[in-house]
């Protein structure tokens, strides 16, 4: 099967081609090399819940590869009519050639995957997974280090609901990582995750103290504290703005240390980090085109060229 | 004393020995014996075994196990024997086998799973991670659960 649902769809040797691919599509996702490779081909964005990076960079990944593109959206559609997801997707199935998918519900991606003939990449789904996300960061974090082994990266805010985190964090360990997981009491890992990472023989520290973790950093990973996802008001003010990240903080940080933010941000990175070396969050965003670009090429079976010119 | 001169022999119907002990009343929950049937069911906790030290053992009158049954069982009683009698003589003994997949046996407890939308035309499937302890994943959310919490979300 080519759906890519969480990283276990994908071995180490798979991501590592497709991060290659993606780097050699880098100035297609530019717009400065045309390369139809996707010509004929539909991409169905199937997003049950807000996005902006993830649903604009599939977007601009099909079509910076001549393909194009069906937005569904639950607002005005049948499924404010009470449409199942099952029944959704029987029709994306007829017209499109691959779908990606986000949806609020853990789960729903499997679901999807299951019930339809064409690939479905997994585009996040609740607090579960969040695959292509991964796939970029492990792009961005290559990019930096030149290398995804063995590095010392520091995962930071909302572990418990942030999707992100936990595809990164399985994806991370498959490479040697030591990961420092950073968050309130609240908010800290789902026990299955952290017992799954320790498993792999992951060296896993959990604590509530970025400072001290912040000087052997290879990557430091923000992720806002998800005001959605809490219950209630009051939940969410104890916990909110606890980890801040500014630009008088990088003197303490190894050289070469890389910031990132899976966005969108609220306060955790204070815009003064924008200018400095260290920030990689929106460099990070764009990495979405040409990642997003070899996932699709890799469902869709199409070899991206050794040489892209 | 072995548990035959406990409990009296039955007619017809399933005995399920080496139960580990003390589970014998989850076994019940799980085969829906509590609340779906009217079988006499006769029921030694405790006794001593050569096999596991300690064990609990179920006879259940009337009533052939069914492989889906028997499936369950194996959920908290992998290494059960388990003996169909008919006639006072044992007909036959029947394998528990816990499958790697559990489709339909108990449902997954995490509020936000897909599962939970009951419109949606799709199976309750739980995966094995472990046996020892036991230890289920939901196939689609992976929130896992261990034997209590199966016994409390059986269907």
């Amino acid at each position: 099967m080519s759906d890519v649902v969480t990283m276990d769809d994908l071995t180490n040797k798979e991501i590592v081609s497709i991060l290659d691919d993606a780097e050699r599509l880098v100035p297609v996702a530019k717009g400065d090399v045309p390369l139809p490779l996707l010509e004929g081909k539909v991409l169905a964005n199937m997003f049950f819940e807000n996005s902006t990076r993830t649903r604009m960079s599939f977007e601009a990944a099909m079509k910076r590869l001549g393909g194009s593109v069906l937005n569904f959206t639950s607002v005005g559609t049948s499924v404010a009519k009470g449409e199942t997801l099952f029944d959704t997707m029987q029709m994306v199935d007829g017209y499109a050639d691959v779908a990606a998918i986000r949806h609020p519900q853990q789960g729903a991606a499997q679901y999807s995957a299951d019930a339809v003939g064409i690939p479905i990449l997994n585009a996040g789904d609740g607090a579960g997974n969040h695959p292509t996300q991964t796939m970029l960061d492990l792009f961005t974090i290559r990019e930096a280090h030149g290398t995804l082994e063995g590095l010392n990266v520091v995962l930071v805010g909302d572990l418990r609901y942030g999707r992100t985190v936990h595809s990164l964090s399985h994806a991370l360990v498959r490479f040697g990582a030591t990961l420092t997981l950073v968050s309130p009491e609240s908010l800290r890992m789902p026990e299955e995750i952290v017992s799954d990472l320790r498993e792999h023989g992951a060296d896993v520290t959990e604590t509530v103290n970025l400072d001290a973790a912040l000087p052997d950093a290879d990557v430091i990973y923000m992720t806002r504290i998800q005001k959605e996802r809490f219950p209630d008001d009051d939940e969410y003010s104890k916990v909110a703005g606890i980890y801040m990240l500014d630009s008088s903080d990088m003197a303490s940080a190894k050289n070469g240390m890389i910031v990132m933010h899976p966005l969108p941000r609220v306060s955790e990175l204070h815009p003064s980090l924008d200018s400095t070396e260290n920030a990689r969050y929106f460099q990070q965003a764009f990495n979405g085109v040409p990642t997003r670009m070899a996932l699709l090429c890799r469902c869709l079976g199409v070899k991206v060229p050794k040489k892209v010119k | 004393m072995s548990e035959m001169r406990r409990v009296t022999a039955i007619c017809n119907g399933t005995v399920i020995d080496h139960i580990p002990a003390g589970h014998a009343l989850q076994v019940i929950r799980m085969l829906r014996i509590d609340t779906n049937r009217s079988n006499p069911v006769s029921l030694v906790m405790n006794v001593p075994s050569d096999k596991l030290g300690r064990k609990d053992v179920l006879k259940i009158e009337d009533l052939e196990l069914s492989q889906e049954e028997l499936d369950r069982l194996a959920l908290i009683s992998p290494h059960a024997s388990v003996a169909i009698i008919r006639n006072y003589g044992v007909a036959e003994k029947r394998v528990v086998e816990l499958a790697d997949e559990l489709v339909n046996v108990a449902s997954c407890t995490f509020s936000n799973c897909i599962t939970q939308n009951s419109r949606e035309p799709l199976p309750q499937k739980l995966r094995v991670v472990s046996r020892e302890p036991m230890e289920v994943r939901c196939y689609y959310c992976g929130r896992g659960q261990d034997l209590d919490e199966i016994v409390e979300n059986i269907l």
